[in-house]
């Protein structure tokens, strides 16, 4: 459920996500993107954060038992942070590595988990740190700073 | 008012104020108020979703009248490629198009001509390696706007060249000013429209800056004027165009056309929102061309084609298979030069629209946004329409943007009547002790009860 808190220069949501939910992928994704069309971001931001949220959500729901994602909006960037209680990343590193998945072969078979997540998420974030516990969960914390092309955006 | 064209319009007299209309709009660019449907002019794309869902028939597309080819020495009728598919199979569709002759139209240049120069001229900017995938078709008018407004990230995608029709109507113009040596604004290129989208392309293209045909025509209103001729001899036109620019009217055809293996068909807005959400996510790779269309069916879907588009199909290949010319009337090495000409291209940019933008100001719309959201929880998430809005988020964003009230929501509306009557009631029970009262009212739960029962039978409270 979205939940609209923050300070006064900030703009929040945030959104439980359920694992297996493979119905509910790229919902807050897309509830995302309709936000920063609102909000007026240009197109190539609003691109890369929603491609980090979308591949966030589908990480939790085909690997973790349940997850939350809170995005914020502030003049300077949006932050995305996706919490999960899961089993953790064993090898970030490989991971990382495009082509690699531990995603079952039910889900690929729905045309998920082809290696493509955490690489895409590298690719359009500027910021990202990934904390991650096997057995316990795995903490994903991206950053997008906002291109501004006119000037005046800000106060 | 003159900022904007649009074809799709409202006949106020017929619109109830149903709310139909604004639940299918892409683009959420419909509001009801005042008991008539309003659309939103910088937010449509003409693709009339709203003019198929009204029952009342109020929305209509805007198209040019016969009288228009008086304004000509020379006219030329231009039917898309879905003009073929019109007909039953019995129909002899070279004598159809010379009718459109009879109507006062001095030649026909057959639009689907022009598709198989676009089908040749993407199988060859296909191979560029530098362009970002998969290509979108530029085809369908609808699409493009569509994209500027929620998709402008894939407008990079864009096939960057002119769709059939300006195409056709280019290629149609140069050959009868070589004929018949009369100057360009002499000549009239008449569009038989399938569909609003295309009509506003004409009056208000997006890729160049004046289009190349000067009317549109309801391609409807033209089968019926020669449908209706009596039978007579005439001398029927030679098809130029090939089975594959005959198909491109239809949903597939240009995945067919341009024989490219790795292609998505998709068709009606709706579906095309999705594969072009999937996109956007990065989700499709293995694809290189994108088939977008507005309507269900193709172009043989338009709003201003009478005919069912899933029988029309049918009719459709067949004609092609039956009247099309085996060579293509432009070689392959004359669409190359055409390209490499730039010939085919845009004249300019298309720019993104950001149209749903709270405020120009980024702190601002921030602060817009945060309200929006905290009113959306306000609202009871039924998406019921009948504020006018087409969902609640929708109303939200009209509240914070100055253009609704809360109580525009019948329920909070209900419920703020509900908390008043609560509290005349509890007020008229506040007799003064001059008029009798005994002993301070007890605090007990059930004269509350009883209370809620007296103003609304059992209200919401009690459900708990």
């Amino acid at each position: 459920m979205p939940n609209g808190t923050g300070s006064e220069r900030m703009f929040s949501l945030e959104f439980t996500v359920e694992g297996m939910d493979f119905a509910a992928a790229g919902d807050v994704a897309g509830n995302l993107k309709r936000a920063l069309q609102q909000i007026g971001l240009d197109p190539g931001t609003v691109r890369r954060a929603c491609i980090v949220v979308y591949e966030a959500e589908t990480n939790i729901v085909i690997h973790a038992y349940r997850g939350r994602i809170t995005m914020e909006v502030s003049t300077e960037g949006i932050s995305i942070v996706a919490e999960d209680q899961g089993p953790g990343i064993a090898d970030v590193e490989l991971a990382m590595r495009e082509g690699y998945s531990t995603a079952p072969q039910h889900v690929r078979e729905m045309g998920f988990g082809a290696g493509l997540g955490l690489p895409n998420i590298k690719r359009s974030a500027d910021e990202l740190d990934i904390q991650t516990k096997v057995g316990v969960g795995t903490k994903v914390r991206a950053f997008i700073n906002i291109r501004r092309p006119e000037s005046g955006g800000g106060s | 008012m003159s900022q904007y064209f649009h074809s799709v319009t409202l006949d106020k007299s017929l619109c109830k104020g149903c709310t139909n209309c604004i639940k299918h709009c892409p683009t959420e660019a419909i509001r009801v108020t005042g008991g008539k449907s309003h659309i939103t002019e910088e937010r449509c794309i003409d693709c009339g979703e709203c003019i198929r869902t009204c029952a009342n028939h109020a929305k209509s597309a805007l198209v040019d009248g016969f009288e228009r080819l008086s304004e000509f020495d020379y006219r030329i009728a231009l039917p898309p490629p879905a003009f073929f598919g019109l007909w039953k199979p019995q129909s002899e569709i070279p004598v159809a198009c010379a009718r459109l002759l009879s109507l006062g139209f001095d030649e026909v240049f057959e639009v689907a001509l022009a598709a198989d120069v676009v089908a040749e001229a993407i199988r060859l900017l296909i191979e560029d390696d530098n362009h970002p995938r998969p290509y979108i078709s530029s085809a369908c008018p609808a699409v493009i706007r569509l994209m500027q407004v929620r998709f402008p990230s894939l407008l990079p995608n864009l096939i960057p060249l002119e769709a059939p029709i300006e195409i056709a109507a280019a290629l149609a113009k140069e050959e009868a000013m070589a004929r018949t040596g009369l100057p360009p604004d002499r000549i009239g290129a008449f569009f038989l429209s399938p569909c609003p989208a295309k009509v506003t392309a004409i009056k208000q293209p997006v890729g160049r800056s004046r289009s190349n045909l000067d009317a549109a025509l309801s391609i409807s209103e033209v089968y019926g004027a020669i449908a209706r001729m009596p039978a007579s001899k005439v001398k029927p036109i030679t098809i130029r165009a090939t089975p594959a620019g005959i198909s491109w009217g239809g949903a597939g055809g240009e995945a067919k056309a341009t024989r490219i293996k790795a292609a998505v068909s998709v068709d009606g807005i709706h579906s095309v929102t999705q594969v072009l959400d999937e996109i956007e996510r990065g989700r499709i790779q293995d694809i290189q061309y994108i088939e977008a269309q507005a309507c269900v069916g193709g172009c043989l879907g338009g709003c201003l084609v009478s005919q069912n588009p899933f029988i029309s199909k049918v009719r459709l290949v067949a004609a092609a298979e039956t009247y099309g010319a085996k060579q293509p009337a432009v070689q392959p090495v004359e669409v190359g030069r055409l390209l490499g000409d730039h010939r085919l291209s845009f004249d300019h940019r298309i720019e993104p629209r950001p149209v749903m933008k709270l405020d120009a100001d980024l702190a601002k719309a921030l602060a817009m946004m945060r309200d929006l959201e905290k009113t959306l929880e306000t609202l009871p998430g039924l998406d019921c329409g009948a504020c006018g809005c087409p969902s609640c988020r929708a109303l939200a964003e009209d509240i914070v943007r100055g253009n609704a009230l809360k109580t525009d929501c019948i329920f909070l509306l209900r419920q703020r009547v509900r908390e008043l009557a609560e509290e005349m009631v509890d007020l008229a029970r506040k007799v003064p002790p001059a008029m009798g009262q005994q002993t301070p009212e007890p605090a007990a739960g059930d004269t509350a009860g009883e209370r809620a029962q007296e103003t609304t039978g059992g209200g919401r409270d009690d459900s708990r």
